[in-house]
């Protein structure tokens, strides 16, 4: 019934608006003779084009002022990640620098050159030098961000192995994610999804013949030691996934079937993180909002939001389904000292097997079914 | 010299063919072979589709602004999907999905380049009708076949397909994976598959017409820039849209059959899939392959209709022609070439990232001699403000802003940062959305008369244009920070992250500015509806242009000139030139005597 009512009030509402726009159109018929721009149509249109100008620097100034405080240009936690936050900050000034300048000839000769009767334009068809000019200028700039963008595209994805880096891997599930570690060996042991046995807690499908699995530790937080080059390896069981580390510049899709990878260093612990003005007032104008809203929602009889505290996010950033919005995962950087004891405290996937009875049973059948299957 | 004789050829056929036929209502205003008849069912079929496109952007936008809070609009529109006027969370990804399908393929592509590049390569180029009235046919009832199939798509039980307008498998392929994947999908892939031949057919037919049927004295460098851009549009459909269509049919198969070219090593809904030695990444190459190219196939028609128009306009010739053409040509080539730039982070070798970011940041060059030839052409004209030329300054505009933050995302070092966040967005919304769609407006005001032998009214479509304009800025500028602030697309609700708490006023903001965009829309639908039959009579030639669709009576008729077909004696731009008493000579006057032909 409401459904009903709610559609007969659209249309209501939608010939409201028809029967309107068609009295101004009946009243306005008989007086204009034409509907081609007049000049009285031309000199006001020139002036809105000014006014338009005005407005897109007003909201350009407004957008800056408000939500200026952009945490993808600045407080970076990685060590490539100032290089990124450089780099962004040439291309936007450069932006809106030519933004200005264009927007500014484009409306200013709308205005400027508004028709009038009698008037005649300049038969001006082309001017070579003038075309070359501006060629050659966006070739040049285009050249000097294309080198150093390469040039800090190509460090970042270029990985060096001889830093002896940590070796995690990231798996993504619909629609959690999980961290594999290597352990003490800090080499992961082979895996594949036809490995994964449910019923035994083999949800990663990590080879359980594999000497180098019986070490690896599986979590659902992801712990990551400061200073230390960490070497992410992507999986995903069953759709594209995109692990989005926002904080650490930081972004890879988890492909099935493949392992794609990323490594960064991380240069700043959770902890100091909070700790740093920035982070300490966005925090608090969150849990200002965050007030405001609970009184709403207690004032319905729904509970109260907690109060936010500042952690490293990783979030899915490729349509994944139905929960895609809230896949996520916590990232906490620490100390070697913190890290080593947190890693000490973790079942390694051995101990974390159920039925350990059955398990040399099982190794034979799955190694000798699956051996070609097997990626690593 | 033999395409002139198949014109002639052509014409006297027609000439025979039109005074034998006695049209019906079916043959002149359904099963139509007449070009002009066929613009306007391509405009009708598009405006549906793009009203329902936008209904939807609506609704999704009133979900980001007001996540999981009852709506009636909800409850009523969608029904079973919104219990007790909530939104699903699956309904809301399918939202997403089709208003990405609906505008890129139906609206933009289809009911921009179909509609003008129907209407005008006969007339512009001085042709009786297209190569084949048949095909052009057929072509339009497959695209209306297509739009059909995606509305009902809408309507399936387990929902239409929600993975996005990029249908990557296997969140595509799986019908475990999303209630979406299941028959939304297969409609969704058949109503592409038959979208794509009727563009392949069109597209085919363009070509054709437009380098076999040219009147006497058009030479190539005497076409209207629109004419170009049509051609060249075709000619990039030509390339890219079959490999779309054969990524389609794999992805087919693969659903369908149990191939696994795009699938393996799946396990889902505790269980390991058969699926072996497929990738996903192979897919997204294929798909971007045409997915590229198809931001070009929308731009470049409305680069085309807003060079002619602000020509005629600002009454001075398009400013630097030659050039104008050749950055057409450099888009098309380059745009063949980049789509890698969308698959930076999918894994594939970062190598390939260093070349597509070369490659795309090339496209900034051709882009940015257009927007200046552009501006210049305003420079020291005697510009007639009509609502088409509002639009046309509007799309430099959008296309400069949106146009620019190309160069972050096309850097793949600053790409892993923004990619996927609503940076994207509102990057694409402005320089292929908005400026496309304004470019579709522009035709529609400048060429309505054309159409429809009426005028639309002027002052509904200053308030028009005057709305949109804010409107779109207030929409899409405020998004390019809420995406730098790192917040992902395609969340249905952003309130499991507290970290994005801070954001949630501006998407408040940026969904007033699109509700408010959305309504005002109504005043062009009335415009435009109730013009076809009570605006005011148009003259032959009301914007006083020299293209040669204003030689033609204007009273539609088949075959398009009653007499003789026109000769060309100069190109499409002699506005204002010296020696002249009127401010345009059409391409039909034969020059002066002693008068200089700018020969380019």
């Amino acid at each position: 019934m409401t459904t009903l009512l709610t559609i007969i009030v659209l249309i209501f509402i939608l010939v409201a608006i028809w029967q309107i726009v068609k009295i101004f159109d009946l009243a306005q018929a008989k007086n204009e003779n034409s509907q081609v721009a007049t000049d009285k149509d031309n000199t006001i249109n020139a002036y809105l084009m000014m006014g338009f100008l005005a407005f897109i620097y007003i909201i350009t100034i407004v957008c800056f002022v408000k939500w200026g405080d952009l945490p993808l240009m600045s407080n970076s936690a990685s060590e490539h990640g100032p290089k990124i936050d450089n780099l962004m900050i040439i291309s936007m000034v450069l932006i809106f620098f030519v933004q200005t300048v264009t927007q500014f000839l484009l409306h200013y000769f709308a205005y400027k050159y508004k028709g009038e009767k009698g008037k005649k334009a300049l038969f001006f068809a082309d001017n070579n030098k003038l075309e070359f000019i501006w060629t050659i200028i966006p070739v040049i700039v285009l050249a000097g961000l294309i080198i150093y963008g390469l040039n800090t595209w190509i460090n970042i994805m270029g990985v060096d192995e001889s830093e002896d880096p940590l070796i995690v891997e990231l798996y993504a599930q619909q629609f959690n994610w999980k961290a594999r570690y290597g352990g003490d060996d800090n080499t992961l042991g082979k895996a594949n999804v036809r490995l994964i046995d449910i019923d035994r807690a083999n949800i990663l499908g990590v080879d359980e013949a594999d000497p180098n699995a019986q070490d690896d530790v599986i979590t659902t937080e992801l712990h990551l030691p400061v200073g230390k080059p960490v070497l992410f390896k992507m999986r995903s069981q069953d759709v594209l996934h995109s692990a989005y580390m926002p904080h650490f510049r930081a972004q890879m899709n988890c492909v099935p079937g493949m392992i794609t990878q990323f490594g960064f260093t991380p240069t700043v612990t959770t902890a100091e993180m909070r700790q740093t003005q920035e982070i300490v007032d966005k925090v608090k104008n969150i849990n200002k909002i965050r007030v405001e809203k609970s009184k709403d929602l207690v004032a319905n009889g729904g509970e109260a939001l907690e109060p936010y505290e500042f952690d490293y996010l990783l979030l899915c950033n490729k349509i994944c389904g139905k929960s895609h919005y809230n896949m996520q995962m916590k990232i906490i950087v620490e100390t070697q000292e913190e890290y080593d004891a947190w890693i000490k405290e973790q079942k390694t996937f051995k101990a974390s097997m159920t039925n350990e009875a059955e398990v040399e049973t099982l190794i034979e059948v799955t190694t000798t079914e699956v051996a070609e299957t097997v990626t690593q | 010299m033999s395409a002139h004789e198949d014109n002639h050829a052509h014409e006297a056929h027609d000439d025979h063919g039109h005074h034998h036929h006695k049209e019906t209502f079916v043959t002149k205003y359904i099963f139509s072979q007449d070009h002009k008849m066929i613009a306007k069912q391509y405009l009708i079929t598009g405006t549906i589709m793009g009203v329902i496109g936008v209904l939807m952007s609506m609704m999704f936008r009133m979900q980001i602004a007001w996540p999981e809070e009852p709506n009636v609009l909800f409850e009523a529109l969608l029904g079973k999907w919104a219990p007790e006027g909530v939104m699903d969370a699956d309904i809301y990804l399918a939202l997403v999905t089709i208003h990405g399908t609906i505008m890129v393929f139906f609206v933009l592509t289809a009911g921009l380049s179909g509609t003008f590049s129907n209407l005008l390569i006969p007339l512009q180029i001085g042709a009786r009708d297209m190569a084949s009235g048949f095909l052009n046919m057929v072509s339009y009832w497959l695209f209306f076949l297509s739009s059909v199939i995606m509305v009902i798509s809408l309507f399936v039980e387990a929902g239409p397909a929600a993975a996005g307008w990029t249908i990557y498998p296997p969140l595509s392929a799986l019908p475990m994976a999303q209630g979406g994947s299941g028959m939304g999908m297969t409609l969704w892939l058949v109503s592409m598959a038959i979208f794509i031949a009727s563009s392949l057919l069109g597209s085919l037919n363009y070509i054709v017409t437009v380098i076999n049927l040219r009147t006497k004295g058009m030479s190539m460098t005497r076409l209207p820039l629109t004419i170009w851009a049509f051609f060249i549009t075709a000619v990039i459909g030509v390339i890219s849209f079959p490999v779309l269509l054969s990524a389609a049919l794999l992805l087919i198969m693969d659903r369908s059959f149990g191939t696994s070219f795009f699938l393996s090593d799946i396990f889902i809904q505790g269980e390991v899939l058969h699926y072996q030695g497929g990738s996903p990444v192979l897919f997204e190459h294929l798909f971007w392959f045409l997915g590229h190219p198809e931001v070009y196939i929308v731009i470049l028609p409305a680069m085309g209709l807003v060079s002619e128009i602000m020509a005629s306009n600002s009454r001075k010739p398009i400013f630097g022609y030659r050039a104008m053409i050749a950055s057409i040509l450099a888009i098309a080539f380059l745009s063949t070439i980049v789509w890698g730039h969308h698959m930076f982070i999918s894994g594939m070798n970062p190598f390939l990232g260093s070349v597509f970011t070369f490659t795309t940041l090339l496209i900034a060059i051709p882009s940015a001699v257009k927007a200046f030839n552009w501006i210049t052409t305003l420079w020291k004209g005697n510009l007639q403000m009509n609502p088409a030329m509002l639009f046309s300054i509007g799309f430099v505009s959008t296309f400069i802003t949106g146009g620019l933050t190309g160069i972050i995302l096309g850097d793949s070092a600053l790409d892993i940062n923004v990619h996927d966040t609503y940076f994207v967005v509102a990057h694409f919304h402005l320089v292929m959305g908005i400026s496309a769609l304004y470019g579709m407006f522009a035709g529609i005001y400048h060429w309505y008369p054309k159409m429809f032998g009426r005028m639309l009214n002027k002052n509904l479509g200053y308030i028009h244009f005057w709305i949109t304009a804010v409107c779109a800025y207030g929409v899409f500028f405020p998004m390019h920070f809420i995406g730098m602030a790192g917040l992902p697309r395609r969340y249905y609700t952003n309130s499991n992250f507290p970290l994005f708490d801070d954001l949630a006023n501006v998407n408040v903001i940026i969904t007033i500015f699109a509700l408010v965009g959305g309504v005002v829309q109504i005043i062009y639908l009335y415009n435009f509806f109730s013009s076809i039959f009570y605006g005011k009579k148009a003259v032959q030639n009301p914007w006083k242009s020299t293209t040669l669709e204003w030689t033609t009576p204007v009273e539609h008729m088949h075959g398009n000139w009653p007499g003789d077909i026109p000769h060309v004696y100069r190109w499409a731009y002699d506005y204002s030139k010296p020696g002249h008493d009127v401010d345009f000579v059409p391409q039909n006057i034969p020059l002066k005597e002693g008068e200089e032909e700018l020969q380019h």
